[in-house]
């Protein structure tokens, strides 16, 4: 097994909810092609900017949201409608437990 | 190696029908997929559905794997008999939804490694010069770093394509810097950290998402901070002036008079730091004394008899 050690401390670029992306970084990052991208637009996964098609631009949590529903769909044989109800249940289910963890935490 | 028992991974009977393998390994994956599931060993048991999977979808791979025999047990050394593939040719390696990187030596030394075909995503560049993949982890930090700032060592392991063409797994680590006020869900893009590129390309972007340990008493939505604090119902009832603790100290918090259980106090700004500062949100949990001395006892007869007090006067009921 190879192993590199890297001693630098990096810094990297932050991403917050300020930050927005290109589609070629979003393409780039998800490996997928603009196609793709526009598909999960069209589902309401993903909510683009108001600008015109090749200058979309996205909140940073949408290569999150977007390489979740890709596997979703690549594993479980499930359409890209299907991934959607299931990304947006996950992220209900995440919320629900956070909140219980705390009253659960009295 | 240890031999590996597909049928049982799969929790089907041997002579179980495709269609039955194939819904077995629908409901499997859906229960260990790592995006949906929350078993601690998620992660390792859908890569073992995958694999198993992976050969008995497959009707040559399958009666190939069946040629070995009935007698072998899950984790039983194993050598593959001579020529036991004799006759068989699978066709184009079949590397088709899994990962290859994923695959068992107990695969690889039945079927062959499928070299790095890299099927996931599928949506590949045709290009001699080619930019580095860009790769994707998350990173596990307190709440406390979030207030102070941190630097953070990360390991992180990745399939490796050797010139002779085998993927082996690689590890390094770096340190990287946690910049304060960062919020769960958050990213740090650290450019050049991914996959090299090919032909000159110029390497790819390591993206780590990041996450927080839960904190004993702090919860943390967004930039803001919830606290439960218990408080005595003389407190709450005839206000006070209470200590409070939070991320950065022990705050002096005024309870003002006549609150009631589940109160939301906010204290601006003491949240997650940053351009935008959440603020902590503290929500008192009104505590009872237990009635268990004579005193105490007598104090709750003493309200009952004197307060008058009915809780349920709203619901109709007394």
């Amino acid at each position: 097994m190879a192993k590199t050690e890297l001693k630098l401390v990096l810094t990297g670029e932050l991403l917050d909810e300020d930050s927005e992306i290109t589609l070629l970084e979003l393409c780039r990052t998800c490996d997928v092609k603009a196609e793709t991208i526009e598909a999960l637009v069209e589902q309401g996964i993903l909510e683009p900017s108001d600008r015109p098609g090749a200058l979309w631009r996205f909140r940073a949590d949408s290569i999150k949201r977007t390489r979740i529903v890709l596997r979703l769909q690549r594993d479980l044989g499930v359409n890209l409608a299907g991934a959607a109800l299931a990304l947006e249940l996950l992220e209900r289910i995440e919320e629900l437990s956070a909140r219980l963890r705390q009253v659960r935490s009295l | 190696m240890e031999f590996k028992d597909y049928y049982k991974t799969m929790g089907v009977a041997r002579d179980a029908t495709q269609d039955e393998i194939k819904r077995a390994y629908r409901k499997l994956a859906r229960k260990y997929h790592p995006d949906v599931s929350k078993e601690a060993d998620a992660e390792e048991r859908f890569k073992e559905v995958g694999e198993a999977y992976e050969v008995l979808k497959d009707p040559e791979k399958r009666l190939a794997y069946d040629q070995l025999g009935a007698n072998w047990r899950a984790g039983q050394e194993f050598r593959p008999p001579p020529d036991w593939d004799a006759g068989f040719e699978f066709s184009g390696g079949g590397y088709t939804d899994a990962d290859a990187a994923d695959h068992s030596a107990f695969f690889e030394e039945l079927f062959g490694r499928g070299g790095y075909t890299r099927a996931r995503g599928g949506e590949r560049r045709r290009t001699f010069r080619m930019r580095g993949e860009d790769h994707h982890a998350k990173v596990l930090i307190d709440l406390v770093d979030s207030f102070s700032g941190a630097t953070r060592s990360i390991t992180l392991r990745m399939p490796e394509l050797t010139e002779d063409g085998h993927v082996v797994a690689s590890e390094r680590s770096l340190n990287v810097r946690i910049p304060k006020g960062i919020r769960p869900g958050q990213q740090i893009r650290l450019v050049g950290q991914g996959g090299p590129g090919i032909g000159g390309g110029e390497s790819g972007d390591l993206y780590l998402e990041v996450e927080f340990r839960d904190h004993p008493y702090f919860r943390v939505d967004g930039a803001d901070l919830y606290l439960n604090l218990p408080v005595a119902p003389w407190e709450a009832a005839l206000g006070a002036s209470i200590k409070a603790p939070t991320p950065s100290g022990v705050v002096d918090l005024k309870i003002p008079a006549n609150s009631n259980q589940g109160r939301r106090l906010r204290l601006k700004e003491r949240g997650l730091p940053g351009k935008k500062p959440g603020d902590l949100y503290v929500v008192l949990q009104v505590t009872l004394p237990p009635a268990d001395s004579e005193a105490a006892k007598r104090l709750y007869q003493q309200m009952k008899d004197q307060l008058g007090f009915n809780p349920r006067a709203h619901l109709g009921v007394s």
